[in-house]
């Protein structure tokens, strides 16, 4: 029935070569974004590097009305309260996905999973003003005064809890953080825990192994490459978090023994900033601070993703 | 105390210790929520969506805001979400597991979870510093950069769904693969496409950080995409941290607003994806 026309034909095949280059473009695109981003960010950034050198990651000051500038105290806040919300959120991130794959009853199962990923939908200005309003004068009120009397005269980690109780602060970024990135590492750990084949679970049952001894001692080694990989994900997210920290951080550029004091992030500074920085070396100063979180973010994420890939490709094998 | 009962204690209180973690999980998305609720409840009332952000000390509501994110978020789904769903396409159909897909899976890996705030200096160096001013196309381009990675991490994912037998069977007759991908493939996954645009709209349309020095904000009615533009996040954002009554319960209502927005985007977009595995997505294989 059917005569191929060859002009049909032909056609088809621009089509196709229309059709295949369009995807290719778009794809090609996806590389040239990254691209643009470090080459924008290191051409707006070019007259605060070549002007104070390595001397803008190593010093404190910050300074617009003098044009000084060093990033070590927004660095110092970025890596401390992202440290803290580790602290906090992988413990607790880690229980959840523990109680989710070993103990939830199937039925909650879902609903428990989807309540902790709509917390990662929620944006992170609602984390903000949610940590200004509420989460802060509960900290100033009850938390803060009692590391300051309890853990303040503690010889060694005293000196963290130092100071009046401010209310927002390093250590209150660094909780509502913890927030936020908890709900990315129990779901990248509750995914990980999943490919733990049951074979090896009820191996370790059968030889009389307790749930957390199976847990420790099979499903963890097991999963380990993509726990790591999960909490590094979180690490990349909480280095990254700009506007509920700089709701709570108390933008002070500098450096504070304390955990109660103000402090910056290096996106924080540059979301309060940025609109009003005036002169070229000020703004540049802002997107070389850009520049550094972008080279930090890139190589924990870069870090995790490859780790999770790898647990990916063995999952597959082994099926 | 023998080893068992040891052993038997341990495991009683890792498990509980578990179970807590849970729990204040759960109770944090519940406070965030009173919070939003209790707060912002009050402010709700139809001069919201009918008068314009006020000065300070007066009383108003967030219709430009409202307007600028709804047609940034649109501007930014149409530009960004086409490229995503062609390159997933490129990824699903045609590279595979070559070196570029390998590359390019990667690097949209990494944007999926770079900072927002980069995306927005991004912008900034390349549309308002060359434009000279702000713009809301600026703020619609970020908010593009920011759905792409969502989009073409998805239908990727959903393109591997589809039976390779329709795909064969198609072929079959003699269909060139773009043909069998628009009228077999993105058909067979449609609602696991739109569950990604979904997710792509509840993600770019709470972002702040990129639209702070893109669109900047603008506290008179706009629609000029060439001119700075108010947007909710942004709103919010100054409004929450005056000191004025009037903004912060402005403020509070334009985060329940957002909020419950997103929250039904998220689940609408599971639901979307639960229909299609139980349509048999999953029985299916590769």
């Amino acid at each position: 029935m059917a005569i191929i026309d060859p002009r049909h034909a032909a056609k088809q095949l621009v089509y196709e070569r229309v059709f295949r280059s369009a995807t290719l473009a778009a794809a090609i695109l996806v590389l040239l974004i990254l691209g643009g981003v470090v080459v924008s960010l290191l051409h707006g950034s070019w007259p605060a590097l070549s002007h104070f050198g390595l001397s803008f990651v190593t010093r404190e000051v910050w300074n617009p009305v003098t044009d000084k500038f060093g990033a070590l105290a927004a660095i110092y806040g970025t890596v401390v309260t992202s440290l803290i919300a580790m602290a906090i959120a992988v413990p607790v991130g880690f229980g959840i996905a523990l109680f989710l794959t070993e103990m939830c009853p199937p039925m909650l199962k879902r609903p428990i999973g989807v309540a902790v990923e709509l917390l990662a939908a929620v944006p992170s200005i609602i984390f903000g003003i949610w940590g200004l309003f509420v989460l802060a004068p509960i900290l100033q009120r009850y938390v803060q005064p009692w590391l300051i009397d309890h853990a303040g005269p503690i010889p060694g980690i005293g000196t963290l809890f130092k100071g009046p109780p401010f209310g927002i602060g390093i250590l209150t970024a660094g909780f509502v953080l913890a927030i936020m990135v908890l709900p990315f590492i129990a779901a990248t750990v509750r995914d990980v825990f999943d490919t733990v084949p049951a074979m090896l679970k009820e191996s370790g049952y059968g030889l009389g192994a307790t749930k957390w001894e199976v847990i420790w001692n099979v499903v963890v080694p097991h999963s380990r490459a993509g726990i790591v990989g999960g909490i590094m994900l979180g690490l990349g997210r909480a280095l990254g978090e700009t506007m509920a920290v700089t709701f709570v951080i108390g933008n002070a550029h500098r450096i504070s023994s304390s955990l109660l004091a103000p402090g910056t992030t290096i996106s924080s500074a540059i979301a309060n900033e940025f609109t009003e920085a005036v002169g070229e070396l000020y703004t540049s100063s802002l997107i070389a601070l850009g520049l550094l979180l972008f080279i930090i973010t890139f190589s924990v994420i870069a870090a995790a993703q490859a780790m999770l890939r790898r647990l990916e490709r063995r999952a597959l094998s082994s099926v | 105390m023998n080893r068992r009962t040891v052993r038997r204690i341990k495991n009683s209180a890792f498990l509980t210790l578990s179970l807590i973690a849970t729990l204040a999980g759960l109770a944090s998305l519940a406070a965030l929520l009173w919070t939003l609720i209790s707060h912002g409840i009050a402010g709700l009332s139809w001069t919201l969506f009918t008068q314009m952000t006020p000065p300070p000390g007066s009383a108003g509501g967030l219709l430009n805001a409202l307007y600028g994110s709804a047609v940034m978020t649109l501007l930014g789904i149409l530009i960004g979400s086409p490229i995503g769903v062609l390159a997933g396409t490129y990824l699903s159909e045609y590279g595979h597991d070559s070196k570029l897909s390998t590359a390019v899976r990667f690097i949209n890996d990494v944007l999926l979870s770079a900072p927002s705030i980069i995306i927005g200096l991004f912008i900034y160096e390349i549309v308002v510093v060359r434009m000279g001013h702000f713009s809301a196309i600026a703020g619609a381009l970020s908010l593009a950069i920011l759905a792409i990675p969502i989009t073409l991490r998805t239908t990727e994912d959903m393109l591997k769904l589809v039976p390779s037998g329709m795909k064969d069977s198609s072929a079959a007759l003699g269909a060139y693969p773009w043909r069998t991908t628009l009228s077999v493939l993105y058909p067979a996954a449609r609602s696991g496409i739109v569950t990604g645009l979904l997710l792509a709209v509840a993600r770019i349309s709470g972002e702040t950080a990129p639209l702070l020095f893109t669109a900047l904000n603008n506290q008179f009615w706009s629609s000029d995409l060439n001119a700075p533009m108010a947007n909710l996040p942004v709103v919010i954002f100054q409004f929450a941290q005056s000191p004025y009554k009037d903004w912060q319960q402005l403020a509070w209502a334009g985060a329940l607003i957002i909020t419950v927005t997103i929250l039904i985007l998220s689940i609408s977009a599971r639901v979307f994806l639960a229909l299609l595995q139980a349509r048999g997505g999953g029985g299916a294989g590769r």
